[in-house]
Parts: C-alpha cells; sequence; structure tokens
C-alpha cells in the first residue's frame, strides 16, 4: 500500500474549483435575489415621491386634512379617500373576524375529522375567486339583497343612530365593508386555522382533565395560546381590505364624501386611483392620484407596523412557543 | 387480591377494554385501587398504561375513534354511565400531564384558578383561599407567593409540573392521575415531585404511570405491571419488586426488556 506524496493530477483540483466557483456563483444569485426585493420598494418609493411633487408641494400635509376634489377646479384633498379605505376596512374587520374566527375554532375543535378538510378547502376557494367577480356578485346579487332586506332592517330597528340613516342608494359604505368582509375572510380562516392545529393537544387536555367541555376548553386554553398568531391572520386580512380596489369601486358608490351613514356612498384610495387614473387630464390631477398612492403606501406601512408592535406586545413574557408570526 | 377486604376500592375497572379504532390498546383489564395510596403503573411504552389512566377519567374517548368497554368505578358508581356528568367525573378524578401544560397566556394565580372558574364567578376570598392552600399543598407557596400574578411560563420546569398539581388539586378532586409526570424533569424536580406524592396520598388517591421502576418501587404502595395491553401483575409493590410471580414481571423488573 502506498500513500502519494506528490500533488496529483490537476483534473481532481480543477473539479474541486469549478464546485467552489459554481456555490460562489449561486450565492451571488441568491443575494442579487435578496437585494431586489429593497431596491425595488426605493424605486417604488422613489416613482411615487416623484410623481406626486407637484401636489406635495402645493398642498403639503393639508392634503391629508381637507375634503374638496374638484379636477375641474384643480383643487385636491384626500381625506374622504383616507376616510373611506380605513372605515370599509374596518367594517370588514368587524364583520369578517368573528366569522372566521368561529370557523377556524368549528374546524380545528368541533368538526367531525370527514368534513374538516372539505370545509377549509371551499372557504380557502373563496380566495381563489377574482376581485371582478365579486365586484359583479356584489352589484347583481348582494346589493339587491341587502336593499330588501338587511338594510331595511337596520334603518326600521336602528333608524335612531346617525350610522344608519339617510336614502339607502344599495351602493354604499357598507356594501362595500360587507362585500370585503367575504373576500378577506378566507386568509384570516385559513391562518387562524392553522395556528389553533398546532397548538399542542396537551392544552386542549389539560383544560378538559380540569372538567372543562370542548367550547370552554377552546376558550380557555386553545385560542388564547394561539392569540398572536390570530392576531397576525387580522393584520394580513387587514392589508389585503386597505389595498383591495376592483370589487369596492364597483360597490362602494365613488363619491368624494364622508358621510356619518354607512348607506351613504363614499370611495376609497385605491378605488379612486384606478378609476381616475386614466381620466386625469392635468398635471395636477394626476401629481394628486399619485399623492393618493404614496398615503395609501404609508397608510399599509402604518398599519403593518401598529400589527408588529401588537403582536410582539401579545407574545411578549411568554417562552413556550405558541404559533406567532 | 391486595387489598384487605374491608377496604372499599376508591376506583375500580372491571374488564375494561380501551380501543383506537379497532385496536385494543388496553385489553380485560380488572384492577382496583384502595383510597389513600399511591398506586404505580408500570411497564414498556406503549403496553397500555397510559391509556389504561386516560380511559379512569373518560379522557381517552376523546381522541377520535376511540373508545372504552367494561366497567370503570369510582366510589362504586358507573363512570361511563349514560347520565355521566363529565365535568363532575373530572372534578372528582384529576390529572397530571407528563410534560407541564400551565396554560402559558395565564399567570400563576389564574392557571390554579382556572378549574375553580369553570364553574362560573367564585367570590374573590374564596378563590384567594383555595389558590393559596393548593399551592401550599403543592409545595409551590413558598416560592411563588410574591409573584402569583406573574406569567406562569416563567418558572422551572420543576416548579411548572408543581403548578399543574396545585391547579388539579385545587378543585378538590379524590383522584390524582399522574401521567409519567416526572419524565421531562431533572433530577432535583424529580426529587420534589416524588416527596410531594409522599404528602398528597394523605388527602387523595394516587394513580401514577411511570417508566422508571426505581421510581414506582420508591413512592407507591401497590404496582401494577403492564404488557403488550394486558395487566400481567398486581400486587403490593414490596411484592412485585422482590418476588414476583410472573416471569414476565421478573424479567421486566430486572432489566432484559422494556
Amino acid at each position: 500500500m502506498t500513500v502519494p506524496t506528490a500533488p496529483s493530477a490537476s483534473t481532481p483540483a480543477a473539479a474541486l474549483q469549478g464546485a467552489a466557483a459554481g456555490d460562489r456563483i449561486f450565492r451571488a444569485l441568491l443575494t442579487l435575489a435578496a437585494l431586489a426585493i429593497p431596491v425595488l420598494l426605493g424605486f417604488l418609493v422613489y416613482e411615487l415621491v416623484q410623481g406626486s411633487e407637484l401636489a406635495i408641494q402645493r398642498y403639503g400635509f393639508r392634503f391629508l386634512t381637507t375634503s374638496t376634489w374638484d379636477p375641474v377646479t384643480d383643487e385636491f384633498g384626500a381625506l374622504p379617500l383616507i376616510f373611506g379605505t380605513l372605515l370599509s376596512s374596518f367594517l370588514a374587520l368587524l364583520i369578517a373576524v368573528p366569522l372566521s374566527l368561529g370557523v377556524a375554532i368549528f374546524i380545528t375543535e368541533f368538526a367531525p375529522s370527514a368534513i374538516r378538510r372539505p370545509i377549509a378547502f371551499i372557504v380557502e376557494l373563496l380566495a381563489a375567486i377574482p376581485s371582478v367577480v365579486y365586484g359583479l356578485w356584489g352589484i347583481f346579487v348582494l346589493i339587491p339583497f341587502l336593499r330588501t332586506t338587511v338594510f331595511t332592517f337596520l334603518k326600521g330597528t336602528f333608524g335612531f343612530l346617525p350610522f344608519f340613516q339617510g336614502p339607502v342608494y344599495g351602493q354604499s359604505m357598507l356594501a362595500a365593508g360587507i362585500i370585503l368582509a367575504i373576500m378577506v375572510m378566507p386568509y384570516i380562516m385559513s391562518v387562524t386555522r392553522e395556528v389553533l392545529a398546532v397548538v399542542p393537544a396537551s392544552q386542549r387536555e389539560a383544560a378538559m382533565a380540569l372538567g372543562a367541555t370542548r367550547w370552554e376548553a377552546a376558550w380557555t386554553a386553545v385560542v388564547p395560546y394561539a392569540r398572536s398568531g390570530i392576531v397576525g391572520a387580522v393584520i394580513l386580512g387587514l392589508g389585503r381590505a386597505l389595498g383591495e380596489t376592483m370589487a369596492v369601486t364597483m360597490l362602494i358608490g365613488n363619491r368624494h364624501e364622508i358621510a356619518a351613514s354607512l348607506f351613504a356612498p363614499g370611495y376609497t384610495m385605491a378605488a379612486a386611483i384606478a378609476n381616475e387614473f386614466s381620466e386625469a387630464s392635468t398635471d395636477m390631477h394626476l401629481a394628486a392620484l399619485s399623492y393618493v398612492a404614496l398615503v395609501l403606501f404609508g397608510v399599509t406601512v402604518i398599519v403593518n407596523a401598529l400589527a408588529r408592535v401588537l403582536i410582539w406586545r401579545v407574545s411578549k413574557g411568554r417562552q413556550s412557543g405558541g404559533a406567532g408570526l | 387480591m391486595l387489598l384487605a377486604e374491608e377496604v372499599r376500592p376508591r376506583i375500580a375497572t372491571a374488564g375494561m377494554t380501551a380501543y383506537y379504532g379497532p385496536v385494543p390498546g388496553v385489553k380485560n383489564v380488572s384492577l382496583a385501587f384502595a383510597p389513600n395510596q399511591v398506586h404505580a403503573l408500570i411497564g414498556p411504552s406503549g403496553c397500555g398504561k397510559s391509556t389504561f389512566l386516560r380511559s379512569l377519567n373518560r379522557l381517552h374517548e376523546e381522541t377520535p375513534g376511540a373508545r372504552v368497554t367494561g366497567l370503570v368505578s369510582l366510589d362504586g358508581e358507573d363512570v361511563y354511565g349514560s347520565r355521566v356528568d363529565l365535568r363532575r367525573l373530572r372534578r372528582r378524578v384529576g390529572m397530571v400531564f407528563q410534560k407541564p401544560t400551565p396554560f402559558p397566556t395565564m399567570s400563576i394565580y389564574d392557571n390554579v384558578a382556572a378549574g375553580l372558574r369553570l364553574d362560573g364567578r367564585v367570590p374573590r376570598a374564596v378563590l384567594n383561599h383555595a389558590v393559596e392552600r393548593a399551592l401550599t399543598v403543592a409545595a409551590l407557596w413558598a416560592e411563588v407567593k410574591d409573584r402569583l400574578h406573574t406569567s406562569a411560563t416563567a418558572l422551572s420546569g420543576g416548579q411548572q409540573q408543581r403548578l399543574c398539581i396545585a391547579r388539579t388539586i385545587a378543585p378538590e378532586p379524590e383522584v390524582i392521575l399522574l401521567d409519567e409526570p416526572t419524565a421531562s424533569l431533572d433530577p432535583q424536580g424529580t426529587q420534589r415531585i416524588e416527596e410531594l406524592l409522599f404528602n398528597l396520598k394523605e388527602r387523595f388517591t394516587i394513580i401514577i404511570v411511570t417508566h422508571n421502576m426505581q421510581q414506582a418501587a420508591r413512592v407507591s404502595d401497590t404496582t401494577s405491571f403492564f404488557y403488550l395491553g394486558e395487566l400481567i401483575e398486581t400486587g403490593v409493590t414490596r411484592q412485585i419488586f422482590t418476588a414476583p410471580k410472573e416471569t414476565r414481571t421478573e424479567a421486566y423488573i430486572t432489566g432484559r426488556f422494556g
């Protein structure tokens, strides 16, 4: 048996070098891909600021607090749009959160195993329906239904509240909120279902061993254990609701106006940008729309930041891990 | 039988079989547990001792497809009777699990009070008293009395397990089931739980599943050996460990398998 002492032939060494080079190239490619995201974001913000410069110079922050939107006289203020975006998303969450939480708890805690998957699948299928289809369905089915039943009921029963007064057109803030609720529900439900499913069985059993019913075990042990994940699910839904455009613009009535009544039409930032961009004829109108886009971007960033803080505070002081985001 | 004739068992099974779907995990077991003693269930992994334990407070049936046949009685009353209220049953038969299972979002105080609160509103003074008593019995009061309202997850593993014991005894059960309660603890934590069991049996009937034969020998009054879902032998602990009747028991105890 001999042990070679001289350096071996050049071929194996070259093969080794080749492999290292491949690794380096792969790494460089991945680094590039990772860097592309913040760079892209930077360009996006830069372009938005560039595009809205005219409006920023003329209005500054006053843009956020004034309500006139008149392309004819070139006067623009985005408050009704901001209001509409926030209110419609709030209404959506108000309806969607309890519903999705209920469905998710039902699926993970109560449903017979044979129907768990089908129900989850069908709810998640809702997420696959294109936005414009929701819009059409909203116009032809939802609004007529709401106008004849829900809206008249609300007006008759809670008409003393300012939220349920005034004429009922159909296209309204409430209709937009409801369609948004239906659209964000699958996201909230499916993430909630996943975080509930990974709660250790021992938590459920510990509660039941104390005498808790399944329902009590779900509320006292399972849901609290998963709460940071559930907050994350709600934030995901909120993010979708804030940016949703097509279905909202078909149902909200598209009027630059702040009304106390939920039966009144409104407008959202996303809907206004989509509707008016092709018709904007003056530079100032274009700049104002661009400014709106910047504000929308800012609002989503702020909402997400607040959500992060919320998740962080909810999960703080907890060592044994829940399925946080 | 190991029981003196005049002692009425606290909890007993007769011909009990526990299934997972069509497969029996525990086959035709008849056992009786005298009050105020520590009863150990030993045997290799998968021998059915935990399934047996979980059948006593009807937790086994919460697993999809699982069911139990035969008889289980608590103070002579059929545990599987059609009109049995699970809450009342589990109130009388508490359970502690292998891994400490404190509710992580609750404080130490709320954890101990969790079982009592299931009954609805309990006056604060009553609750305070019950929490302090349970923590004292579980030998945890001195360590946590100044931080009752902090998170339970900040406690060490051994403390968490004693917290779970406190949570189990707060509603004053008659029987405490422990499913390998020291399996995830260090020797020190294990020792404290074992000492605790010795004191707990004055007030409760204790059935403990353990992998650790030394533990069974140290803490229990009676020992039952399970193998492949069957009860092989039961008797006074000293007799089981010194003069087992069954060769399989002897083989397991002397470490020839398991």
